[in-house]
């Protein structure tokens, strides 16, 4: 085989796993914020919270 | 929602181990930082294909513009969890178990590029695929420690309960580092010693050595980049398993 044939395939996995990684990180924040906007959506906040905001919320 | 909160002033360089100033810290500078990894990325590219062939490897030296960054990474990135073991163990600070747990998943992923390109560079250029020299081995051992490493912290739920645990077995495993460093001069490897990072001087012509370097910066901008939006994910990750005690606690005296 071909020199090229092994940079090409050696491209071509180190695309792979990065936008593996870039996907996985995306689609964890994706999924962590939505689950935050529901806690918030049914009224439970961090302890930490303001007072204004924890009325604003009530 | 958290991203709206006032941000607290910073005084000290312990305040950025404040998750909430982490977070509002993450969302201004992450952009930057994305943005400064591709443009890195497309003049390394560039670099990587314009440069001459090397007289003895041909068209396989481009392989090593992507394999000996993500090696450096490999390591690096270990670094980066040995540091963050020592916070917890010393400090006891629970965003330095977040910093080890969000980065063990990009430091096998970088290791596991480094062993692949190898080996795809290897076969044309040795003529096999893999030896089991020390230099190979112990990449492939640091490998197998990030998904111990990985399955560890997943497999118990409570963070309080696995952060001393695993900063102890990162400490541990920490050893492998200088031996995969120095493995090329202690041991008769197939794997060539180092050429860049060594006594005298860069052994590289600048052909070859203005591409990796540059893809060297744009792999290290890469792993902060992701490291700083996964240690987001797991502080939100905290926060949402935090909230859902909170309000179980709740619905009980309630009920």
């Amino acid at each position: 085989m071909t020199h090229a044939f092994y940079v090409t395939l050696s491209y071509a996995f180190s695309v792979l796993i990065i936008f593996a990684l870039i996907g996985w990180i995306w689609m964890d924040g994706r999924a962590r914020r939505r689950e935050l906007a529901e806690l918030e959506a049914a009224g439970i906040r961090r302890r930490s919270a303001s007072p204004a905001q924890k009325a604003k919320g009530a | 929602m958290a991203m709206s909160e006032p941000i607290p002033a910073i005084k000290k360089f312990s305040d950025l181990a404040n998750p909430t100033v982490f977070l509002s810290l993450t969302a201004r500078i992450v952009p930057y930082m994305a943005g400064l990894t591709a443009l890195l990325f497309a003049l390394g590219l560039y670099y990587a294909f314009t440069s001459e062939g090397d007289y003895q490897q041909g068209e396989t030296v481009r392989i090593m513009y992507v394999h000996v960054p993500a090696a450096w990474l490999s390591m690096m990135c270990y670094s980066v969890m040995a540091a963050s073991a020592l916070g917890t163990l010393v400090w006891r600070h629970p965003l330095a178990d977040v910093s080890a747990k969000a980065a063990a998943p990009i430091g096998a992923g970088f290791t596991l590029l480094a062993l692949v390109t190898g080996s795809l560079w290897g076969k044309p250029m040795w003529g096999t695929w893999w030896v089991w020299d020390a230099r190979l081995t112990s990449v492939f051992v640091l490998f197998l420690m990030y998904l111990g490493l990985m399955a560890l912290t997943r497999a118990l739920d409570d963070p309080s309960k696995s952060a001393r645990v695993s900063a102890v077995l990162i400490l541990i495993g920490f050893v492998n580092i200088p031996i995969i460093k120095f493995s090329v001069d202690w041991w008769n490897t197939l794997h060539q010693p180092a050429s860049v990072m060594r006594m005298g001087g860069s052994a590289i012509d600048g052909e070859f050595l203005r591409p990796l370097l540059i893809m060297a910066a744009a792999f290290t901008l890469l792993f902060f980049t992701l490291h700083f939006l996964a240690i987001r994910n797991e502080i939100w990750r905290r926060r949402v398993a935090a909230q859902r005690r909170l309000a179980a606690r709740m619905a009980n005296r309630e009920g």
